[in-house]
């Protein structure tokens, strides 16, 4: 008899986990935000599952951060649905808030309290008893390793610590939810690395990550799946693989003249080798399933290219042929 | 167990002010002292010489509560002007609050709230200087407290309502010249509104401090008049409480857009 119980039992749960893992965390439709006659997010849809990494690729002023700002319920929609964990932010904006864990693209770190007492507040803004708040924060300056630096203000911290802290800070309240917005920008590449491992340990321990950024690197090493944003609309959405095989060719390669004359003279014999060549500032990039057979024609050709490179196409090729702009823009 | 969310927007700024609290009570201190010396026994001696008393009262007696009100209305006002504005500007400590299970009205009723609770602390420190000085006549002295109390918050939550709408403190020195320094000269502080010429006298009634400083000089010489004295509050809590509901709404405005 108690066999049966249990297997009713395990299959209850079984039930209930993968709904979990169907329900969707963060659901938007049409979403919609305007300042004033301003648009700045353009009636988006997207869904975030539980456990993935979602990013909102795209250049500054796509709508990325009016976007997080909806979803971390200090921003009311304008018009659209959104729900966040099952609730509606105009509602239950303070309940949601409590369930998530937030990381603005600026620092708002105290800086009137040191990096201890940073913890310590805001666990209470979470009304944390002191005790756990405490227990939390000795983990988590361990995890960020700031733990020596627990007594100090948080002003003479390098970009690098104040991030970390700033991440800390946002776990504090064990959230199902990160919001990361633009988390490495102003970062050296060591602290970017850095920061990437603690983001992935994060992930891996079932966090959900859902990060807005312009380096296609970052989202390409972060996110399980991404949508591509520009002028507050979303123009492709796919893991970061889907995205490449779906709108870039496999290869790229890259043609660099010596003169702006010279990459304008090549441009038209450059057009007819291959079925797509996007030129930019200070470079020619032709769109190839075979890059090496491709560089053979173009040297062939005797276009007097100064340097030639092959490589895979990346994220950055996409945003490309979907906008003709490049993300830096 | 759960700790209301304003109490809880008030610890960020204990947290702050448990380090700073040296240097402040120091002049929170010392203030009272020099200007109770300077002001009733320097001042008050010459009126002595002259009128005898002011008001029925001596000198010493009638300025000391004006003191006391008017130093609650100068630290809610300093308080409603550069840290507000600091909050969802330079420190942004408002906008992390938000973030959190915090909301904007919270902030503002919590901030307003902690100003409430450093004019409290202020104004016991001067009372009690005042008393060991002898110019608090009345044990009902001590419900002047609360009229500071009361005059803080009847400042503080219209100021916070209006700095945390700015981009820049450049108003903040002209509301102290052109609002907080007349009120604290003209207001029944340091001579009766009597004396103003009869036109103006409307006006000082208007001021939130006069009401105030006609509390706390009531209640510190033991001269209460309750018909009055119910009018004096009721004027004190409108401003608090149209300063409170004004306030939600920028501080909504402010960090939720």
């Amino acid at each position: 008899m108690s066999t049966a119980a249990e297997s009713a039992a395990r299959c209850r749960r079984g039930w209930l986990a993968s709904a979990a893992v169907v329900d969707p965390l963060i659901e938007a439709r049409a979403l919609t935000k305007r300042f004033g006659g301003f648009v700045a997010v353009d009636g988006i849809d997207f869904v975030i599952r539980p456990g993935e990494a979602f990013g909102f690729l795209g250049p500054n002023g796509a709508g990325k951060s009016s976007t997080m700002r909806m979803i971390g319920c200090v921003s009311p929609t304008s018009g659209g649905v959104l729900r966040v964990l099952g609730m509606d932010p105009a509602v239950d904006g303070a309940q949601i808030r409590g369930r998530l864990g937030v990381v603005p693209q600026e620092d708002n770190l105290d800086t009137e309290l040191t990096v201890w007492d940073n913890l310590m507040i805001y666990g209470r803004y979470f009304d944390l008893p002191r005790a756990e708040i405490r227990r939390r924060a000795e983990e988590l300056l361990e995890f960020v390793q700031l733990a020596d630096r627990r007594d100090s203000r948080v002003d003479p911290l390098s970009g690098g610590m104040k991030r970390r802290l700033t991440i800390a800070r946002a776990l504090i309240n064990q959230p199902e939810v990160l919001l990361l917005d633009e988390p490495t920008t102003g970062l050296d590449p060591q602290a970017r690395h850095m920061l990437w491992e603690r983001l992935y340990r994060l992930k891996q321990d079932g966090v959900t990550l859902v990060l807005t950024t312009h380096y296609m690197d970052e989202a390409e090493q972060l996110c399980d799946r991404l949508v591509i944003m520009d002028g507050g609309r979303i123009v492709a959405e796919g893991s970061p693989r889907e995205l490449v095989t779906t709108h870039a060719t496999r290869e790229v390669v890259e043609l660099r003249f010596a003169r702006a004359a010279e990459q304008q003279d090549a441009l038209p014999r450059v057009r007819e080798l291959a079925s797509r060549v996007e030129p930019v500032a200070d470079r020619l990039l032709v769109y190839t399933d075979d890059g090496d057979a491709t560089a053979a024609a173009v040297a062939g050709d005797g276009v007097g290219a100064a340097t030639v490179l092959v490589r895979r196409a990346s994220l950055e090729d996409v945003f490309l042929i979907l906008t003709g702009r490049t993300l830096e823009d | 167990m759960s700790t209301p969310p304003v109490i809880r927007v008030m610890e960020r700024e204990a947290r702050v002010f448990a380090r700073l609290w040296r240097g402040l009570v120091l002049s929170t201190v010392v203030s009272p002292v020099l200007f109770l010396a300077a002001m009733g026994l320097g001042l008050g001696g010459l009126v002595k010489a002259h009128t005898g008393t002011v008001a029925g009262l001596s000198y010493l007696d009638f300025v000391a509560p004006g003191l006391m009100v008017a130093s609650a209305m100068q630290i809610a006002a300093n308080e409603a002007m550069w840290p507000v504005l600091g909050g969802v500007k330079w420190v942004s400590n408002f906008h992390a609050a938000v973030a959190t299970s915090i909301t904007a009205g919270e902030v503002a009723v919590g901030y307003v709230l902690w100003i409430v609770v450093r004019a409290v602390g202020a104004s016991i420190v001067f009372l009690v200087v005042a008393a060991l000085l002898g110019a608090v006549p009345s044990a009902w002295g001590v419900l002047a407290v609360p009229a500071a109390a009361l005059c803080a918050a009847a400042f503080a939550a219209p100021l916070c309502a209006y700095s945390v709408r700015l981009d820049s403190d450049v108003s903040f020195p002209v509301i102290f010249r052109v609002g907080v320094l007349p009120l604290f000269l003209f207001s029944g502080t340091f001579f009766p509104i009597s004396q103003l010429p009869s036109g103006l006298r409307p006006l000082a009634a208007l001021s939130p401090l006069w009401h105030g400083v006609e509390l706390a000089r009531g209640a510190s010489t033991g001269t209460l008049h309750l018909g009055a004295d119910i009018v004096h509050v009721l004027v004190l809590l409108a401003c608090v409480a149209g300063g409170l509901l004004w306030s939600r709404r920028t501080f909504t405005r402010r960090l939720t857009s």
